[in-house]
């Protein structure tokens, strides 16, 4: 009876220990604090009826956006824990001990692939991708809302082991098996993050589908494929690598989790199990999975030098060619990850030329980045920042990459800090710069004003140097042969100096995020001051053309595309927008995708803990849910053309 | 009468022309692909797989092709009657409709009972799914079809009360149209499995 209703849970699971009762008070606090500042603004309504219930993409990309930040910080703190536990275990044991300290490196990985860069990026797509190709909404604006919530119940499951539970895996981000089965690792940490990814992983498939069929299927009229900005071909380019690639992580985690929870035997050491079958389709995700984080960045960069240039993009068909090369490469160079495996001569050389064969388009890419700025007047805004930083550390970080693609050269270094520098240089260098450039950059389109200048320059100097400081250490720490994920090592191998020196690098990189926080309190209480016109950086593509924030149909009118750079065109040809208003087609808002989502939360806290009655509660009310959605699916309603020139009246009174 | 039901059949058939429409059955075509993605991993499982049986019963003296044989004969009258449901809905013929997926639903159940039957009488011969990694791998690639094929009775239930309740407007007949073609889709996933599980796992 009581293994019914309580399943694997007892109180051993109520928080004990100094990080779980830590964590939890954080938790309680933070949602604490959001309620106080609700009731005393009185804005439970608005926050419900404009926010949580919300379809306009922009709106759900600021929430993306603020999911991502959040999480950010839960990241870096684990990174901080792993610095200063690895500067001071030198001949000790440190201040961790070594499951805790394993716990904490996994949640790092998973927190910052899955739920902040890919937030970020969701965010900014959601922002800016239907405004730059002449779209009211996305494709299915319910899907989106959905996606959405299901990675924020992704995240809460993701930390919810700090509440009930209290240990999370130590696997490492992949949950590798055999280590995440259940003859090593019988704690319910492997579970939760199983769990997490299947929600979030089902959050962002649903999201890549849907903006793949946005792209394809609502852009503006004259929008052919050609003519679409390179951030939108990037982010097409992403969406099939989701397509083609989230399924099979769904697929590989249920399997991890079905030798788990039923007993079988796909990865497991004995009964014919094979852990290589887990490591191929797990990475066969993988790989795809770190250019779904990189491309994106790629195409924002795009945007952002010719903006700043002031020239159109050296080559726009070579770049759009380089996006679709390196898409189609990514799927095929997986196995680079475990050169190691011993497959063989012939196995390894095949995967590693694909691996250098990567560096073709990414090199036309660089060279056209630096041919577009060649002989321009270049205006060294803060996004320009980024985008040099981003231009040196993909320089390095690429060729770290192209060394590592020779397997005799990986056999040196693999699983060593070398590694651990190198995809820190990607993410961080490429992926994360991109966020905080495009964040700056479509900023003011979003809000209606712009970010702090200056504070943002000092905030890049601080990730700029401050990477250098934290990561060249560790690529200096590979070569010496420090391996990834020890807790502790001998003092004579005369690590410890070049660790301390990581931290300090560590300690930079948190005075960036410290300064970004400041950027956005500041800018956000001198809005009055920086309010920012409709196209404040001179820009060249669409979503410029509208107001700045656009309102919530995006367009008044679509505008008509004759070129990759259409708004650049209507300006120099001095073509004012029209207005012949027409009646809207709009989405309601709902609160289904929260429903589901808090359903399909509760039916994976029960799978994770095994409580069969809750998880039949939590799939009947998916269920029923999406029932009712069958019975309910006249989501449009009219705008009429009146209110539409009444709403773009008061814009014009403010200009 | 025929010229009404014509007329009735071309409006709709234009009508799923229409942007929304065709955007909902496009990225339903999208979100088809993933699935089989899904089964792509599966079936690598399977294939990498079915020989490990561990000492346990290997695959091959396990399987009874004669229930199979049936399982294969509903599903592919299924997607027949399934699609003459979908004609009927065209035509606004609801009762036609209804009747045609209600025969679509018994053969899928059947299809679903003697799947079940086998899997029940496999792990009677203590040939569970945790005998082996062979038999993890069928029973979940041939669950994971079964799963599927639930998921679409339940659909179906809930789109024969919507034909029944409701006017059949072009976002009721695209998604019809949608669950007609995960049906197909099935059928098609199944093929793979009958010739691959079943056919070569029998000769290998």
């Amino acid at each position: 009876m009581k293994d019914f209703i309580f399943g694997k849970l007892t109180s051993d699971a109520i928080p004990h220990k100094w990080y779980t009762i830590g964590g939890t008070a954080s938790i309680i606090a933070m949602l604490v604090i959001i309620a106080i500042y609700l009731t005393k603004a009185k804005r439970w309504t608005r926050a419900w009826e404009e926010w949580l219930t919300s379809t306009d993409p922009k709106k759900i990309g600021t929430m993306y956006m603020i999911l991502a930040s959040i999480m950010f910080f839960r990241g870096m703190v684990d990174a901080g824990m792993v610095w200063l536990q690895q500067s001071i275990a030198a001949d000790s044991g440190g201040y961790l001990d070594p499951d805790h300290f394993q716990q904490i490196f996994t949640s790092h990985g998973d927190i910052m692939v899955f739920f902040v860069t890919m937030g970020f990026f969701f965010g900014l797509m959601n922002w800016i991708i239907p405004l730059q190709i002449g779209a009211r909404d996305l494709a299915f604006p319910f899907l989106n809302s959905l996606g959405f919530w299901l990675t924020l119940a992704g995240a809460v499951l993701i930390n919810l082991f700090f509440v009930v539970g209290g240990d999370f895996a130590n696997t490492g981000w992949l949950a590798l098996a055999p280590f995440s089965e259940l003859e090593f690792n019988p704690s319910v940490g492997v579970d939760y993050l199983i769990w997490s990814l299947q929600l979030s992983g089902l959050g962002s498939l649903l999201a890549g589908i849907n903006f793949f069929v946005t792209i394809v299927k609502k852009r503006a009229p004259g929008m052919t494929l050609m003519r679409m900005s390179l951030f939108t071909w990037n982010a097409l380019c992403a969406m099939v690598l989701i397509i083609a690639a989230f399924p099979v992580l769904t697929a590989v985690t249920f399997l991890l989790w079905l030798d788990r929870a039923a007993g079988m035997h796909f990865f497991t050491t004995g009964f014919g199990g094979n852990q290589m079958m887990y490591w191929n389709l797990v990475w066969m995700w993988g790989h795809p999975e770190v250019y779904i984080l990189v491309i994106p960045a790629f195409g924002m960069f795009s945007e952002i030098v010719s903006t700043f240039c002031k020239k159109k993009i050296f080559s726009y068909t070579s770049m759009v060619w380089a996006a679709i090369s390196i898409t189609a490469l990514s799927y095929l160079v997986w196995l680079h990850h475990f050169f190691v495996m011993g497959a063989g001569p012939g196995i390894n050389t095949f995967f590693g030329v694909v691996t250098f064969l990567i560096a073709i388009p990414s090199g036309v890419q660089v060279f056209n980045w630096i041919l577009t700025m060649y002989k321009a007047k270049i205006q060294l805004a803060a996004p320009m920042y980024w985008f040099i930083g981003f231009l040196t550390l993909f320089m390095i970080g690429g060729m770290g990459g192209v060394f590592m693609a020779s397997p005799p050269a990986d056999f040196q270094v693999h699983n060593s800090l070398f590694l651990v520098a190198h995809f820190h240089t990607m993410i961080v260098g490429v992926a994360l710069f991109g966020i905080f450039a495009g964040v700056t950059f479509w900023f003011p389109k979003i809000f209606g004003f712009t970010l702090d200048e200056k504070l943002d320059k000092r905030a890049f100097w601080f990730w700029y140097v401050g990477f250098f400081v934290a990561f060249t250490p560790l690529y200096l720490l590979g070569f010496m042969g420090a391996p990834r994920r020890i807790d502790h090592y001998d003092a004579v191998t005369g690590w410890q100096p070049l660790y301390i020196a990581a931290a300090c690098g560590f300690i930079l990189l948190s005075c960036g995020v410290i300064t970004q926080v400041v950027l956005v309190v500041k800018s956000i209480r001198q809005r009055k001051l920086h309010k920012a016109p409709a196209d404040p950086w001179d820009g060249r593509t669409l979503e410029w053309a509208t107001h700045s924030p656009p309102p919530f149909y995006n367009f008044a009118v679509i505008p008509t595309v004759t070129s990759h750079e259409s708004f650049w065109d209507m300006k120099k040809e001095g073509i004012q927008p029209s207005r012949e208003y027409k009646d809207i087609e709009c989405f309601k808002n709902t609160g289904m995708g929260l429903y589901v989502s808090g359903f399909a939360f509760l039916a994976a806290f029960a799978i994770v803990w095994q409580i069969i009655w809750l998880m039949i509660v939590g799939l009947i009310g998916i269920i029923g849910c999406l029932a009712y959605l069958a019975f309910h699916d006249d989501m449009e309603y009219i705008l009429p053309a009146v209110e539409v020139a009444k709403i773009e009246r008061e814009y014009d009174d403010t200009r | 009468m025929t010229t009404h039901v014509k007329t009735a059949h071309l409006s709709v058939a234009v009508d799923l022309q229409n942007e929304a429409s065709s955007t909902k059955i496009f990225g339903f075509w999208v979100y088809l692909m993933t699935d089989l993605t899904i089964f792509a991993a599966l079936f690598a499982c399977f294939l990498v797989l079915h020989g490990n049986s561990f000492d346990g019963p290997k695959l091959k003296e396990l399987y009874h092709l004669g229930p199979v044989l049936y399982e294969t004969l509903c599903l592919l009258t299924s997607t027949l009657t399934c699609a003459l449901g979908l004609l009927a809905a065209y035509r606004a013929q609801k009762g036609a409709s209804i009747l045609f997926f209600i025969l679509t639903f018994c053969l899928g159940a059947a299809f679903l009972f003697l799947e079940i039957s086998e899997f029940i009488s496999f792990i009677g011969q203590g040939a569970g799914p945790e005998r082996s990694a062979a038999l993890s791998s069928f029973f979940t690639l041939v669950g994971t079809h079964g799963f599927h094929i639930t998921c679409g009775l339940i659909w179906m239930v809930i789109m024969m009360f919507r034909i029944g309740l409701y006017p059949l407007t072009h976002h009721a007949l695209s998604r019809i149209f949608c669950m007609a073609l995960f049906w197909h889709f099935l059928d098609f996933v199944w093929i793979f499995i009958f010739t691959v599980v079943y056919g070569i796992g029998y000769l290998l």
